[in-house]
């Protein structure tokens, strides 16, 4: 029996080892595809945190070498100081965190009572949000801008923080709906027989379990309020000393024409932590930006 | 629900249907107050602006701080002939259709290379070329504009080397391709989002389907032809609508990289209604607002009309598809 088999067994084998073989190639090929495409993807990042190392005069003789014979950096230092990117940073940090946890607060009890309980008004609710996908926005700069001037809140950096945070933010609230709608019964429930509130529900059992809608939340806020630019353009107009890293920068290219040392080294402090903060929490971003085309 | 009293659940009592109602809303009210501050930041933001707009458009209003007249649709009366709005009109949706399609279906192609389970270096590619997408936009275009220079900009010095091109070209000087080097930008700048995308409704499509056709002895391009894109068609509607409208809406990287120029030659929508609403603190001219407003709100219906044509589009689709997996279950069952 087992001597009859063995041919078979080794021909199966062969044909296993032929379609590793050809998985291996098909990984080769792949590779060879998509590697210098990849590389053209980073190479704008490459050039400018290389051009920051560099001096203006190398920056223009070195052509396409992108290794700095010697490390600058006192780029890093006009920019910083002369250009006033410290301060900038400092306003972008701000509005980022405010813009966030605004966020994170309204998108989450909005998304927890659309998830968990059925009241009237409900549907009317839901149909409001999915509304607003389909009307025309974006070209709402104006009324946006009157408002914050209404308010009173014209030149300041609550202005910009209430404005990034005023969008319907839709994906948020169908993540932390879809997540808490899908959380058992018997949580509350029990939290309730033991005295709990609604209040204290939500706060200490239920947004605890809802870390990983958070994270995706958190994040993509922060990078949404950190690459902002038309709204924080036209509400810093009167107040240059709130200006973020991309208003900031946008002003300064005028006068600091010539210097694309410094002005590389400018955006390399702008968009490196930016960078840095994707690569950490990468999976909650990618999870997020999924989820728009899957609800 | 669950903090519904059961008390009053299994009360007998007759109700008017008005009074049952303002019961249940008052078991509600923790409910209610729960999406106060989220009711209250949309409307403000986002759905008064978009009434605010029309409205405003009704006005000859020239600057915040002083006073409006009302002029009924004379705004709109010049909008119509007004051959700086139709300029950008026109390079708003030439953008649109240039960037679209290029980066969709090269979004496609990449998303399904990295789809393979034999690519171990899948995540790293993915990371490249996602990187672009969370990097400040208005600071990439600033970038840009050194990366492009006709002046020492590797692009050019590195064609000039390779002997591809004789002279430098002036990506963003020369008004015939200004507007074209904006949408290769952007194409770069974006590629990640209908990448991500296409991997998530790829990685619906089950590996059973495609075990069968290979059973079947079907070759790579029947699986792609037969499986692949019929099942990814429902997706694929969506995601022309999301990155459609948010190709229409350019505004960062247009602003930083030209301005609109040369001489308006890549003035898109935005950027029309920027300069026309705020522009003017670097021009002599006064702003004009309820004309920006007009043109805005013009420019806004024009585009939910297009992805209301979409969403019926979809909806065509979709019917289409469930007409397919019920003659699936018909041929199953025979």
């Amino acid at each position: 029996m087992a001597r009859a088999a063995k041919p078979r067994l080794s021909a199966s084998e062969h044909h296993r080892r032929m379609e590793i073989k050809a998985t291996r190639l098909r990984e080769i090929v792949t590779t060879i595809i998509l590697t210098p495409l990849a590389l053209i993807w980073i190479y704008p990042f490459l050039w400018m945190v290389s051009a920051a190392l560099k001096t203006n005069d190398e920056i223009f003789r070195s052509g396409a070498n992108l290794l700095p014979k010697a490390l600058t950096f006192e780029n890093f230092e006009r920019a910083w100081v002369q250009a006033n990117i410290g301060l900038y940073f400092l306003n972008t940090v701000v509005i980022a965190a405010g813009s966030v946890l605004l966020v994170l607060a309204t998108t989450s009890m909005m998304g927890y009572v659309l998830g968990r309980y059925r009241f009237p008004g409900r549907r009317l609710v839901v149909g409001v949000f999915v509304a607003t996908v389909f009307l025309p926005k974006g070209y709402t700069i104006i009324p946006i801008f009157d408002l914050i001037l209404g308010l009173g809140l014209n030149g300041t950096l609550t202005g910009v923080i209430l404005a990034q945070s005023g969008g319907a933010h839709i994906i948020f609230i169908l993540l932390f709906a879809g997540y808490f709608g899908q959380l058992p019964k018997e949580l509350e429930e029990a939290a309730i027989v033991d005295g709990a509130g609604f209040l204290r529900v939500f706060l200490q059992i239920m947004l605890p379990l809802s870390k990983p809608v958070i994270a995706t939340v958190v994040i993509m806020q922060l990078i949404a309020s950190w690459n902002d630019f038309l709204l924080p353009l036209v509400l810093t107009l009167p107040a240059p000393e709130l200006r973020t890293l991309s208003v900031g920068m946008y002003a300064f290219r005028g006068e600091y024409y010539i210097d694309w040392s410094g002005m590389a080294a400018a955006a390399t402090i702008s968009i490196i932590p930016i960078i840095m903060v994707f690569l950490a929490m990468q999976r909650y971003f990618i999870e997020g930006i999924a989820g728009a085309v899957k609800s | 629900m669950a903090l519904a009293p059961p008390l009053s659940v299994s009360k007998p009592r007759k109700q008017t249907a008005i009074s049952l109602m303002l019961r249940r809303i008052s078991q509600h009210r923790w409910v209610y107050l729960f999406m106060l501050p989220s009711l209250i930041l949309t409307a403000l933001f986002t759905l008064y602006p978009i009434f605010a707009s029309f409205y405003f458009s009704l006005f000859q209003w020239s600057g915040f701080t002083s006073d409006a007249y009302y002029i009924g649709l004379q705004n709109y009366q010049e909008v119509v002939p007004d051959k700086q709005f139709w300029n950008a009109f026109e390079h708003s949706f030439i953008f649109m259709l240039s960037s679209v399609p290029i980066k969709l279906s090269l979004a496609l192609g990449i998303a399904i290379l990295l789809n393979d389970r034999a690519l171990r270096l899948a995540p790293i590619f993915r990371t490249m070329f996602f990187v672009p997408v969370v990097t400040t936009t208005a600071i990439v275009g600033i970038v840009m504009t050194f990366i492009m220079s006709p002046f020492n900009g590797p692009i050019n010095t590195i064609m000039l080397d390779l002997g591809l091109i004789a002279r430098p070209i002036d990506f963003l000087g020369d008004p015939k391709i200004a507007l074209f080097s904006v949408v290769g930008v952007e194409i770069w700048k974006w590629l990640g989002n209908p990448m991500i995308y296409w991997l998530a409704a790829l990685q619906t499509i089950p590996a059973s389907l495609y075990e069968a056709a290979e059973v079947d002895g079907a070759n790579w391009w029947r699986k792609f032809a037969f499986i692949t894109l019929p099942l990814l068609k429902p997706f694929a509607i969506v995601i022309v609508l999301i990155t459609a409208v948010g190709t229409l809406n350019v505004f960062a990287l247009v602003q930083t990289m030209t301005g609109g120029g040369p001489y308006f030659a890549s003035e898109v929508m935005e950027v029309y209604i920027y300069r026309t609403a705020f522009g003017a603190a670097n021009s002599m001219t006064l702003p004009r607002l309820g004309y920006a407003s007009a043109a805005a709100a013009f420019f806004g219906v024009s585009v939910m009309f297009l992805a209301t044509i979409q969403i019926f589009a979809a909806r065509w689709a979709n019917r289409e598809r469930a007409g397919l997996a019920a003659a699936e279950t018909q041929l199953g069952d025979s």
